[in-house]
């Protein structure tokens, strides 16, 4: 079995690594509904969080992803960019290497981060987010949601809708969904869609929301007031006018995304969120088990780095997934 | 027309050479043959007969297989002195281009602080004569501080010693601040280099504004801030009956906007680097830093059109745009790194590898354009021609190298080639007179 060293951006991984991950994930759901919900499968590894965004539910599901999988784990969050910091990023990253994590799972204003600290630590990386370019843990759990309620996204419809242009939500799960079968179509208003996304992206693109009736799956994005006093879009009320997915625009046999946190009657009327199509509760729940699957996947089986030593009991081999801790 | 020499560069002997049964081009002066270039106190002396020119205690070099080209001249480099001399100064800055075999080169004028009064300008010409391997121009600023809002000194400037007025790093954002300076031209009669970037359009942006910046997420730099950039300045460059220089041109809308401006008369002259010759945004899909410069790598429609206007002449010259960088400002993610590249050490050779050898370019057309920006400044054009000043260089067309292998000349290592094999490699420069820079493998020649 081929195991990846990093999870960058779903544009490195192969089909074969995505379902993989979202299996392993099903059997990490099992894991969940049990009393003792831990497992010792990462006794002794160490994960560090790097967070220089604030983020809620990325850095809580995966900090609690990897105690469940009995790892020790040490969240840093810093704020500002790796240059105003002061600290530069590779200084920062060579010191928390040296408590010999076997993972940095880092979250960063600025695309390419993630990939860049591969050249100076032995842990495997993973992308938390870096800029607008990659989140592929949001995009597997997505993914995982969908597929646990939908069985399969060969030839489903998905529409994104919002502002795609700032979105690395949508840069993400676009490929992921696609990489599975699914038909993506990028909805936004045209000064929040960039432009050559088709190309870029392999989807359809729509400045309306006329179309999306045919949806299996529609996914809302977060609209960021921000984007109004860029003036890139007129204002709220005609993005709401147009965009907003409410019960009017939602039929019940189709099923509602959003990565969270929700602008309440911005992007989603209340109601929606709330209602019996929305797996956005689903989602968080998902985030947890894939990014246990994620850790697994890159942390199972690896190589420890010199100087930490089994502990007694452990050898050389990995406790079986369904051994409680 | 100023003689090259006539820039300020540190005194060296002019020795005797004899560069003997060396393939000869220099399209310019319709030269094109094996001869023995006999170079005696500092001129061009004599293109013999192949072993017919006589020894006479020359320095003997066999050059047979080897070519000689009129060395290039380069009207865009930094040299990041005064205030960051840890990543260039004017001692490595010129010894990379001696390295490149170049015979001239001009230094921009964003350091910090930026070169906007005659005392820099003293100081700088007085370094240049300590430790120049090449004559070295300096440009002073179009705008004091470089601020965009008000006229530097451009007549004391001049007098001082200023080759060229530039902001180059920024736009000159005004219409009206740069109206005023082609007006001042008049005056002051110094060619205006002009970077091209409309700032509201490019804010942000990181790459080129297309397919790949969409798929990467990273803010783009659309092609238009660029081209509509130099429609008005060839405009406003029209209206006031001045002349101005374009530097770096990256999208094939900037082509369409320079043609439209020479078919209509406008005195306007344009260069183009190595990596937009011969990179495309594809380069930056691994988010490597080394390929973050501004103007950014584009399509390769866009390559595909410089490439061709290079070829025609509708782009005037190759300039390096040689932009030195620490390795802490390279070393972040592609978002937050320092723009630029170096490149005055592989410039003819990559042009060689990547568009020479494969029939892209007419290798007579590429030495002509490695060397046409002298005279956008003012300064005459190298010549291998009897009694011209010797400034040529020996390249073997053979070498194989990989770009970086043996370490930089410069003083830092930001070079997007680096680690490139490279076809063809310049084994001695002759810069006003002197030998400025010998190939270290290369076997020196014996006295006769």
């Amino acid at each position: 079995m081929s195991r990846l060293a990093h999870l960058l951006a779903i544009s490195d991984l192969e089909r074969e690594d995505v379902e993989r991950i979202l299996e392993r994930a099903a059997s990490f759901a099992e894991v969940g509904r049990r009393d003792i919900k831990k497992v010792p499968t990462l006794r002794g590894r160490t994960v560090v969080n790097l967070f220089y965004e604030a983020s809620t539910r990325t850095s809580s599901s995966f900090e609690l992803a990897a105690k469940r999988l009995s790892a020790d784990v040490v969240t840093v969050k810093a704020t500002g960019s790796s240059v105003e910091k002061g600290e530069s990023l590779r200084d920062t990253v060579t010191t928390l290497s040296a408590y010999g994590p076997e993972a940095i799972v880092i979250r960063a204003p600025s695309a390419g981060a993630a990939g860049l600290i591969t050249r100076w630590t032995d842990a495997a990386v993973v992308n938390a987010g870096d800029g607008r370019h990659a989140h592929p843990s949001q995009a597997l759990l997505d993914a995982y949601a969908l597929r646990q309620r939908l069985g399969d996204l060969e030839g489903r419809s998905i529409w994104i809708v919002g502002d795609i242009l700032h979105s690395r939500v949508a840069r993400s799960t676009t490929l992921a969904f696609r990489m599975l079968g699914a038909h993506v179509t990028l909805c936004g208003p045209p000064t929040l869609v960039p432009r050559d996304a088709e190309a870029a992206l392999g989807c359809e693109v729509s400045y309306e929301l006329s179309g999306i009736e045919g949806a299996d799956v529609v996914y809302a994005l977060r609209l960021q007031r921000e984007r109004m006093r860029e003036a890139l879009i007129p204002s709220i009320r005609e993005y709401v006018a147009r965009y907003q997915i409410n019960e009017r625009r939602l039929s019940p046999r189709q099923l509602l995304m959003h990565p969270g946190p929700v602008n309440r009657g911005i992007e989603l009327s209340p109601g929606v969120v709330d209602g019996p199509n929305s797996l956005i509760a689903f989602q968080v729940e998902s985030g947890l088990v894939v990014r246990m699957a994620i850790l697994y996947e890159l942390l199972a089986g690896r190589e420890r780095p010199q100087g930490a030593t089994p502990r007694e009991g452990e050898g050389a081999g990995l406790a079986p997934i369904g051994e409680p801790a | 027309m100023r003689a090259i020499s006539s820039l300020d560069h540190r005194a060296a002997p002019a020795p005797d050479l004899v560069l003997r049964e060396a393939r000869v081009l220099d399209p310019r002066a319709g030269i094109e043959g094996v001869h023995d270039v006999v170079v005696r106190g500092g001129a061009i002396a004599e293109l013999a007969a192949p072993g017919a020119a006589a020894g006479d205690g020359a320095e003997v070099v066999d050059a047979a297989g080897k070519r000689v080209f009129p060395a290039f001249f380069d009207p865009h480099v930094h040299l990041r002195t005064p205030g960051r001399e840890d990543e260039e100064d004017v001692e490595t800055g010129t010894r990379a281009a001696a390295a490149g075999g170049y015979c001239g080169i001009l230094a921009m004028a964003n350091t910090e602080p930026p070169v906007d009064a005659p005392e820099a300008l003293d100081s700088l010409r007085e370094r240049a004569r300590l430790a120049a391997s090449v004559p070295v121009g300096f440009l002073a600023c179009v705008t004091r501080g470089m601020r965009g809002e008000e006229l530097s000194d451009h007549a004391e400037l001049r007098d001082a010693g200023a080759v060229g007025l530039s902001d180059d790093g920024l736009p000159v954002a005004s219409a009206r601040i740069l109206r005023l300076a082609l007006r001042y031209e008049r005056l002051a009669g110094l060619q205006i280099a002009l970077h091209e970037e409309d700032p509201e359009l490019s804010a942000g942006g990181a790459m080129h504004e297309g397919r790949i910046s969409a798929a990467l997420g990273v803010p783009g730099i659309p092609s238009v801030a660029e081209a509509t950039m130099i429609a008005r300045d060839c405009a406003l460059a029209a209206y006031e009956e001045a002349r101005i220089h374009v530097q770096h041109l990256s999208a094939r809308e900037s082509v369409a906007a320079i043609a439209a401006a020479k078919e209509a008369g406008v005195r306007v002259t344009c260069e183009v680097t190595p990596h937009h010759l011969t990179l495309t945004d594809e380069a930056v899909e691994g988010l490597d830093a080394a390929f973050k410069m501004n103007p950014p790598l584009r399509s390769a429609e866009d390559r595909q059109a410089l490439v061709e206007a290079l070829r025609s002449g509708l782009i005037d010259c190759v300039a390096t745009d040689h932009a030195p960088h620490s390795q802490d400002e390279k070393e972040l993610p592609f978002e937050e790194a320092a723009m630029g590249v170096t490149g005055l050490e592989t410039a003819f050779a990559v042009l060689h590898t990547e568009l020479v050898l494969p029939g892209t370019l007419d290798l007579g057309v590429l030495v002509e354009r490695m060397s046409a920006g002298a005279a956008a400044f003012g300064f005459e054009l190298p010549s291998l021609a009897p009694g011209s000043e010797a400034n040529l260089v020996l390249f073997d067309p053979e070498a194989e190298w990989e770009a970086g292998a043996e370490g930089w000349e410069s003083r830092s290592a930001n070079c997007c080639f680096a680690g490139r094999r490279l076809r063809g490699r310049v084994l001695m420069t002759v810069a006003a007179g002197a030998v400025a820079y010998r190939q270290r493998s290369f076997a020196m020649g014996v006295a006769a």
